[in-house]
């Protein structure tokens, strides 16, 4: 096995595309990132990405504060646009059109790319309605449908059994983890194609992020997921896939056992052994 | 070596601590000086024209002689004049907030009307009176009508309206705009199902204290040059009224001493409607305010 990794990589290492990994032919590509550039204003916040993002694979997206990935992960949804001062040149083909193009409405694009937040951000509503929430914005309003959605999305997210007795209750009250699986289920309710996920677990407690982690497992059947994270352990248990970000630039790409067990690049296995960040 | 020296920092301890004693005795005057100041005023109304408050005071219009005077049309007018108010203000105050906060890009130019919405509050009322004489009862011809005090009254209160309803909008958390833009809504829907829910406490609480200010307001409609003494009650939007502060000013204005007691018994009254609006204020506040 450990073998194996090592000619893989060796492979990556002398044709010389860290940022290419070695794709099995079989994946479909979801995201394709083309020469992707970012300013926020005068600071040049991402610069030349090249990635290419697959279906049904979970993405961990890792690197020391400041270095873009979280920018990268809101592009991926057009999100990045609520800072006024951005410009962005280069693509991102999603499903074959290039999301960055002024034609393809972020509302559009919203509904098939879901998100998860850093803190858990639910509605001051009731946990039904949180859940309904996406699906009434685009126009469902038949009760039993809507019921349907609301039972799926929260077994999907692995939360129906806690909260099925309280659905009117505010969501307020639930704790932070449960919170953040509410937002997890309200995501799925649209049912997306892609859920980003910004640093979902780190604001909450081990044995919330435990359960996370495995809805993430679970997902990646149905969903294809990109996960920024700051925990490296995190992004080694559950990705099957990693990019290394510094200073807004894709050091490295590959699997995620490669990228832990014999990275590339220096830069690479010095954070991952916590030389800095 | 040390740089703090004990000896000094010790005699110095003895005056910092009288000094910090002395500063708190000073707030505590300023304090006691508005609140003394306030009990006297509320002692010498009640007073004086607890004696003239009766039902009768309530159903009478207004007359010759005091002990026949009643505030009757002062109060149904002013009423009168909120109902235009109420909508007039609210409507066009929390639109122009949402536009500033959701809408607006951030640049000079919408600075510059943010910071002058802030200005124009402070503009004394008179100011606006002369306004709305000008624009509304000479200009659209609507004379000396509820409709066209309403109008002036709204104008008053609108930068007050617009500037509550911005701070209430802009204290709710990003992070929950954010999450129904995640979900492929539009700014409109965002704002109605998400921003509005959450900010409208804020917007009401703002709202009906500027309105408190307008139906204490005299200035304006003394420049318009409402009547006093009037004997029927307004039909219409269009209708002549008169309203609480122009009664009680011009009861304070007459000679006859009794006039004063009943101009205090109008003040008790219009207090009392003051009261009642801040205190729905308060219980909307309290009620219904979103913490996250």
């Amino acid at each position: 096995m450990v073998l194996g990794v090592k000619e893989e990589n060796t492979i990556v290492k002398s044709i010389h595309t860290a940022t290419k990994p070695s794709a099995d032919v079989a994946k479909k590509i979801v995201y394709d990132t083309r020469n992707l550039n970012l300013w926020y204003g005068d600071h040049h916040g991402l610069k030349d990405i090249n990635l290419s993002i697959y279906e049904n694979e979970v993405t961990a997206i890792i690197g020391p504060s400041g270095c873009g990935k979280s920018t990268y992960l809101k592009t991926l949804n057009r999100m990045v646009e609520l800072v006024p001062s951005v410009r962005t040149s280069g693509e991102i083909v999603y499903r074959e059109r290039n999301i960055l193009d002024k034609s393809y409405t972020v509302e559009e694009l919203r509904t098939r790319v879901g998100m998860v937040f850093q803190k858990p951000n639910p509605f001051p509503k009731s946990i039904y309605d949180n859940i309904a929430y996406g699906p009434r914005i685009h126009g469902i309003k038949n009760k039993k449908i809507l019921d349907e959605i609301v039972e799926k999305s929260l077994r999907g997210a692995a939360i129906w059994d806690e909260v099925k007795d309280r659905l009117n209750q505010n969501a307020y009250g639930l704790s932070g983890g449960q919170q953040q699986r509410i937002c997890i289920a309200r995501c799925l309710a649209i049912e997306p194609d892609v859920i980003l996920m910004d640093e979902p677990t780190s604001a909450l407690d081990p044995i919330s992020t435990l359960k996370v982690e495995e809805l993430v497992q679970e997902l990646k059947k149905d969903y294809s997921i990109i996960i920024v994270t700051h925990n490296m352990q995190q992004a080694a248990r559950i990705s099957d896939r990693t990019a290394f970000f510094l200073s807004g630039e894709v050091v490295e790409y590959d699997k995620t056992d490669v990228i832990f067990q014999t990275p590339a690049d220096q830069r690479t296995e010095d954070y991952i052994s916590g030389r800095f960040g | 070596m040390r740089y703090m020296d004990d000896t000094v920092v010790m005699k110095r301890m003895t005056k910092r601590i009288t000094f910090n004693k002395v500063w708190k005795s000073f707030f505590f005057l300023a304090t006691t000086f508005a609140l003394v100041t306030l009990v006297i005023l509320l002692y010498r109304i009640v007073t004086q024209g607890v004696d003239y408050l009766s039902i009768d005071f309530l159903t009478n219009f207004a007359s010759r002689f005091a002990d026949k005077a009643g505030i009757k049309a002062a109060l149904i007018g002013s009423l009168w004049l909120m109902a235009v108010v109420a909508p007039v203000s609210i409507i066009l105050g929390v639109g122009t907030a949402i536009y500033l906060e959701e809408y607006a890009k951030k640049n000079r130019l919408n600075d510059f009307i943010r910071m002058n919405i802030s200005n124009l509050a402070g503009v004394p009322s008179i100011v606006f009176g002369l306004l709305g004489l000008t624009i509304f009862v000479r200009m659209l011809g609507l004379g000396k009508s509820v409709l066209a005090a309403g109008f002036t009254m709204s104008l008053l209160i609108l930068p007050v309206i617009i500037v509550a309803a911005q701070e209430a909008i802009r204290a709710v958390p990003n992070e929950q705009r954010e999450a129904s833009y995640g979900m492929g809504a539009t700014k409109w829907q965002t704002i109605v199902h998400v921003v509005l829910p959450a900010a409208i406490p804020g917007i009401l609480t703002g709202s009906i204290l500027a309105m408190s200010r307008a139906i204490g307001e005299t200035a304006p409609l003394v420049v318009i040059g409402i009547p006093v003494i009037l004997q029927f009650l307004p039909n219409g939007l269009l209708s002549q009224f008169t309203a609480l502060p122009m009664q009680i000013y011009d009861w304070a204005k007459r000679p006859q001493e009794a006039f004063q007691y009943v101009a205090s018994a109008g003040i008790l009254v219009l207090m009392t409607v003051l009261l009642l609006m801040n205190s729905i204020a308060i219980f909307i506040r309290n009620k219904f305010q979103k913490r996250y």
